[in-house]
């Protein structure tokens, strides 16, 4: 089997945000990256674990300056066993999708599997976008994935709970919580990785859909008002008469 | 300026999100909704401005909404699409865009002004203010951020709508049996009741659900509790789980990490209920009480019963 696992590169959870040339970019000065959790611990694990079962390849892809290499040998060595870095400032889903899609396209992968969102955008578009491109069906928040016979059978999340689904031929996944746990790589697997390959290739040019006017941090938060716990009927009242929640 | 909106429906009318939807595209221009399958009436769509609709066949999955949509907007001359930021909204709005050479802007939390959007980016640490930059635009909406109009006496016309849609390829093999009962499902909540590793014990949580069934709220925990098994994992919010923009978020026996804080620093109030004052929870909460949880909730559901 080969599964294609579209990684990026997002500033660890505990990253302070600041912004930088008038509020357009983010700063990145100090920031330590890794490689996005949900494209991590449950995207190219579940790939792996298929892989080691039934024997084939894991390829990672990125679109991503030099600046995303150290989190692809990070994947590698996680157990993937190519990488493939699509040179490019990645600036929305849009490009992103259209450059994933164009390197994808033709390369027989078995499916092509992707976080549920990154944790800097939020958007949760690359998959469905990249589905669009490729004519394949699109299976999103995505529980767990296995093979029986010819068919994969999914089970994903949807506003009226958890549904099983099945699909013949490739398709576009993005999982979420539950599809796999997280890995830890291991210093046989960091060495590995060193002289796995690392290819990178030209993006296509795909333009973005838009543009950041500027960021922008929330207003802090007035502070606590504390109520005293044997007092709970006060904070009822605040609740209803300050706050207007219930 | 002209709109398509993708409705989405239960029990024959359009769903809250979707309703918010429709009502920021009529808020720009005129504004044709787009639904799939049966609907009672206008399915309270004229109310929120929305003058036509087109309906299309019933049982189509995410690749044939996309197609309809997309149909309705060539067929409309739209230059913008919009929907609800939820499950199959997510789905459809990215098939959009990529058929229309739309960008998408996903998942505002508050109404535009002018031509520029807003988002949340950085799980929720930061907002994003953002321009389309092509002919046509796909916008969606996050679940109970934008509010909706006034509702008027209108009522919208229907009329049939059956492009060329293709073959649906994904086959349900078990249907979706709700997890939350019947509460609202946690990313659509108005009011969220979570606990925490300070229950000690997934035998505690019947005064959790007391509380929440008392409010009617949907119950929802934090990430190790639900890794142990106490809670389902349906219930996780938080960076790695789910993301939440209820009105009122009631936070017990939390601590308060910050990949937590991350699926839940939407919510309009936070209320946090925890034995340590030194709890980081509390930096980020509206009202606090520091207290024992097991004497604090069941003294709390007795006063919002008194209410």
């Amino acid at each position: 089997m080969e599964f294609l696992v579209c990684i990026s590169k997002a500033p660890d959870t505990t990253t302070r945000i600041a912004f930088t040339e008038g509020d357009t970019r983010f700063n990145e000065e100090g920031v330590q990256f890794i490689v996005n959790p949900y494209d991590e611990w449950y995207a190219l694990v579940r790939a792996l674990e298929l892989v080691e079962s039934q024997g084939g390849k894991v390829v990672i892809a990125s679109v991503g300056g030099a600046d995303c290499d150290p989190i692809l040998r990070k994947a590698l060595a996680i157990g993937a066993h190519e990488a493939v870095r699509i040179d490019a400032h990645p600036e929305d889903a849009g490009q992103v999708a259209a450059e994933l899609a164009h390197y994808a396209k033709d390369k027989g992968f078995d499916a092509i599997l992707c976080g549920k969102e990154t944790i800097d955008h939020n958007s949760s578009a690359v998959p469905a976008m990249m589905a669009e491109h490729l004519d394949m069906p699109c299976i999103a928040l995505a529980t767990s994935l296995n093979y029986e016979g010819d068919q994969a059978v999914v089970t994903r999340e949807t506003a009226n709970g958890v549904e099983k689904v099945g699909v013949k031929g490739p398709f576009v996944l993005s999982a979420a919580k539950g599809m796999a746990e997280q890995r830890i790589p291991n210093m046989r697997g960091i060495m590995a990785a060193r002289s796995k390959p690392l290819q990178v290739v030209s993006a296509q040019g795909a333009s973005a859909g838009t543009a950041i006017d500027r960021f922008a941090l929330p207003e802090e938060k007035a502070g606590v008002k504390l109520i005293d716990a044997d007092n709970p009927s006060e904070l009822v009242q605040l609740l209803r008469e300050e706050a207007k929640v219930i | 300026m002209k709109c398509i909106a993708f409705i989405q429906t239960k029990g024959g009318q359009a769903t809250k999100a979707s309703l918010e939807a429709a009502g920021l595209g009529a808020s720009m221009g005129e504004t044709v909704a787009v639904v799939s399958g049966d609907i009672e009436g206008d399915a309270g769509l004229g109310a929120v401005g929305v003058e036509r609709i087109l309906q299309g066949p019933g049982q189509l999955d995410d690749s044939q909404l996309a197609r309809l949509v997309s149909a309705a907007a060539d067929q409309e001359g739209a230059q913008v699409v919009v929907c609800a930021q939820d499950h199959l909204g997510k789905a459809v709005a990215g098939r959009v865009a990529v058929r229309l050479n739309a960008g998408l802007v996903a998942g505002i939390t508050s109404v535009p002004n002018g031509d520029v959007y807003t988002r949340n980016v950085f799980s929720g640490k930061a907002m994003a203010h953002v321009k389309g930059t092509t002919e046509k635009l796909v916008v969606t909406t996050t679940p109970n951020a934008i509010g909706m109009p006034e509702p008027t006496g209108a009522s919208a016309s229907v009329s049939p709508f059956a492009p060329e849609l293709g073959q649906g390829k994904v086959e349900v093999l078990e249907e979706a049996k709700p997890d939350t009962g019947n509460r609202a499902p946690l990313p659509e909540a108005e009011l969220v009741v979570s606990a925490g590793r300070g229950l000690k014990g997934p035998e505690n949580w019947g005064m959790i659900e007391d509380l929440a069934d008392t409010l009617g709220a949907t119950t929802a925990c934090s990430r190790p509790v639900s890794d142990i098994g106490w809670r389902p994992h349906h219930e996780h919010v938080g960076q790695t789980g789910i993301t939440i923009r209820p009105n009122l978020y009631i936070a017990i026996g939390i601590s308060g990490a910050i990949q937590h804080l991350a699926g839940v620093n939407s919510s309009k109030v936070i209320v946090v209920i925890n034995k340590d004052p030194e709890a980081p929870f509390f930096k980020a909460a509206d009202y606090g009480i520091v207290g024992d949880a097991f004497e604090v909730v069941p003294k709390l559901t007795e006063a919002f019963k008194a209410l």
